[in-house]
Formats: structure tokens, sequence, C-alpha cells
């Protein structure tokens, strides 16, 4: 087995067990520690697909702004002395039926495929050309996402402001 | 060798177990890590056609305006869960009923 697909495998285990942890723990800190793991694998499977600038993006805001803002929502919405922070679980075993269903689905499509294969990106450098097409030939997408950044977290800011209740 | 279709692969799993998540918890929180799991695999999935597909950099870039948006969907959401526990005392989805007649 060569580096890479041992590399793939070891990151491909640590997304999938951990992501399986996210959703079945009991406790939501549990869950939101699993997450991480899970940000982390993905990061380092963006890595091996040649993904540098995607995969420190990932790490910078999902690890670093996503998973806080997660872990504010888990501790600012139960009571302090309240330890152990159940979450409930309801139709599990339909719930367990879709998602088994959909997964075989996804499996069947993916592996029966006949993808045409292109000439492929050998991993290499991406910080540089990322922002010359973000500068360029995506800039109005670019700004767009940018005003739909703040505009949203005006928004959330508005949303949660205490204002006196008429 | 590594494939695009072992990366599809992982990405179909990590979709369902966030797929899971989202039909199965009742805490709102817990379902929005549902949903980042979600998100997690479609960028998985973009970048993957991006190494292997037509060797351009548009499917990193989308996954780039994915991860922005993800952003802007916590921001808000959490407003929401926190709005919703400060009128209700719960971050349970089935208690927040409140806009139904």
């Amino acid at each position: 087995m060569s580096a890479e697909a041992v590399v793939f495998y070891v990151f491909g285990a640590i997304t999938v067990l951990s992501g399986a942890v996210v959703v079945l723990a009991r406790s939501l800190i549990y869950s939101a520690f699993a997450l991480l793991f899970t940000f982390f694998g993905v990061a380092g499977l963006y890595v091996l697909l040649g993904a540098d600038f995607l995969a420190a993006t990932q790490l910078l805001i999902y690890v670093g702004g996503i998973l806080v803002l997660l872990l504010f929502g888990v501790m600012l919405t139960h009571k302090l002395y309240d330890l152990d922070l159940r979450s409930e679980v309801t139709q599990f075993a339909p719930g367990i039926i879709v998602a088994s269903g959909l997964f075989v689905i996804l499996i069947a499509v993916a592996v029966r495929t006949q993808w045409t294969a292109g000439p492929g990106r050998p991993p290499s450098v991406t910080t540089a050309e990322v922002g010359r097409l973000f500068m360029g030939q995506y800039l109005l997408p670019f700004e767009a996402a940018s005003i739909l950044l703040l505009v949203a977290l005006m928004g959330a800011a508005m949303i949660v402001r205490r204002r006196k209740l008429a | 060798m590594i494939g695009l279709q072992h990366y599809l692969i992982v990405s179909a799993a990590l979709f369902s177990l966030g797929m899971l998540g989202i039909l199965t918890r009742r805490n709102a929180v817990n379902v929005l890590m549902g949903v980042e799991l979600v998100l997690n695999s479609a960028n998985l999935n973009l970048v993957a056609f991006s190494r292997f597909g037509s060797g351009n950099l548009q499917g990193q870039l989308f996954a780039v305006f994915v991860i922005v948006i993800a952003a802007a969907e916590v921001a808000v959401a959490l407003a929401i869960v926190l709005t919703l526990y400060r009128l209700r005392r719960t971050s349970n989805l089935d208690e927040a009923d409140i806009l139904r007649g």
C-alpha cells in the first residue's frame, strides 16, 4: 500500500468515525469535540487532494469559528449546573432506515457511474492562483459573499439583542 | 491508487451521518452539527472533483463559498436558538411551536 493510501485511510477513518460519534454521542459536549476531529479529518483529506489553501481555511473558520460558536450555543442554552447536557433522540429507527438507504444509493451512484476522467490536477501550491481567481474572474461572487456575511452577522446581532417588550 | 471514488464514498458516509443527526436529534445545536457534517461532505465532493476532474480550481473556489455561507448560517441559526431559549427556556425543537396556529 502506498503512503498516499495509508494517509487517506487514516484521515478517512478519523472523519467517518468521529462523524459517527457526533451523531450518536449522548452528551452534547462529546458531540462538539468529536466534530473537532471530523473537521481535522476533512482538512487532512483536503491536503491530500492538493487543496492547501482550503485546508487552512477549513481549520481557521470551522475549528476556530464555527465550532467555538457551536460550543457557545451549547453552553448558553443550558443551565450551568446542568452537567450532563443530554440531547434527546427521537425517531431513531426511521432515521436509521432513511440514512442508510441514502448511503446505499449514494455508494451505488459513486461506484457504478463512469466518471469522465479529466486531465486531473496534481497537487501544487494553490494559494496564489486562488487569490488571482477571486480578484479577477470571480470578483462579483466574492463581493456578494462578503456582503452576505456582513448582513448575516448584523442580522444575528440584531436578533439576539435584548429589547424592551412593548 | 486512491481515486475519485474513494473520496466520494467517504463523503457519502459523512452525508448520511449528518442526515441521521438532522433526523434523529431534537436539540437545535445538535441538528446544526448535523448540517455542518452535510456541508463538509459536499465540500469534500467539490474538492475531489476539482482534483480528479477537469483540472481547474473552480471546485476549490466553490468550496470556499460554501464555507462562507456555513459561517453565516451558523451565526444566524445560533442567534435564533438563543432567542428561542430566552423565550421558552428550551432548545428542544419539538417545543418550538410558537408559530403553530
